[in-house]
């Protein structure tokens, strides 16, 4: 089974974990302004790599907390994982 | 003017004694979900209403029959011994006066199990996906996790493992450890 390293909990089984999508993505300050085009390109357009992505994990079935991981898209590694609100590590490789 | 009726809540048991020994239904408890902001370098309570609130994440502090499981930052279910609830409840409310804080009784969602002997971290190994070992869970430790399709709550106040679930998945839970067990019968 895959270990999901919890920031809170260390490496737990995947089954306890829900994936919450691309991480980083800002909420328009002012959504009034922005054009159908605009709002879809933030309700919708992810990045979806092949390689590392920081994504959204949530400890469902564990501590409950929110963080962010990087995860290898191609090997299904998870690289780091870092609390809410901290900003994406500079890390471009991963296995 | 109509009498006042005084209502009771009464639980009936949840299910029929086990037939395995190593699987034992638990009798009702009262229970808490105590709640609070935890950011980072938060100072926190370490004790409330009789309940030690000072053990780290996915640890637990008390007695078999009187616990605080500490299952996220900051959140703690609190179990004690059925009626002893009424009066902890202000207690607990009294002692962290001056905080937000949310407190929930959860003393009827809740049933329980004691597994113990020889076997007891292979018959929860069947459902559960974590190292229930001495060294990767020794007493003391307390998590919420899986057990086959269920959240459940394990805790280990001295050697044997206390498993929670919510009572609506007992019959469930109870069907799986007792199957689990007759391996080690
Ligand atoms: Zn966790």
């Amino acid at each position: 089974m895959l270990l999901v390293p919890c920031p809170y909990c260390g490496p737990r089984p995947e089954v306890e974990f829900r994936c919450g999508g691309e991480a980083h993505i800002a909420r328009p300050a002012d959504p009034d302004a922005l054009d159908d085009a605009a709002w879809a390109e933030y309700l919708f357009a992810r990045t979806s790599p092949k390689g590392v992505h920081a994504e959204r994990w949530l400890h469902a079935h564990g501590c409950g907390r929110w963080f962010n991981a990087l995860r290898n898209t191609v090997s299904d590694a998870f690289i780091t994982t870092y609390e809410m609100g901290e900003p994406r590590p500079d890390i471009t490789g991963g296995r | 003017m109509p009498e006042p009726v005084a209502i009771h809540a009464r639980r009936a048991p949840i299910l029929a004694p086990s037939a395995s020994s190593a699987v034992r239904v638990l009798p009702a408890a009262d229970r808490f979900v105590l709640q609070m902001k935890a950011p980072r370098g938060a100072v926190l309570p370490s004790a409330a209403g009789g309940f030690d609130l000072s053990g780290p994440l996915n640890s637990v502090r008390g007695r078999p029959e009187r616990f605080a499981a500490r299952l996220g930052p900051g959140e703690w279910l609190l179990v004690c011994p059925e009626g002893e609830g009424t009066a902890t409840e202000p207690a607990i409310a009294s002692d962290l006066a001056g905080r937000f804080f949310s407190l929930v009784a959860v003393g009827h969602r809740n049933a329980a199990f004691l597994l113990s002997g020889p076997h007891a971290a292979d018959i929860l190994n069947a459902g559960i996906a974590l190292d229930l070992s001495d060294t990767a869970f020794p007493p003391g430790s307390a998590t919420r996790t899986l057990l086959g399709k269920t959240e459940v709550v394990l805790v280990r106040v001295g050697e044997a493992f206390r498993l929670e679930c919510w009572r609506s998945f007992a019959p469930y839970v109870h069907a799986f450890l007792q199957d689990a067990a007759r391996e080690f019968a």
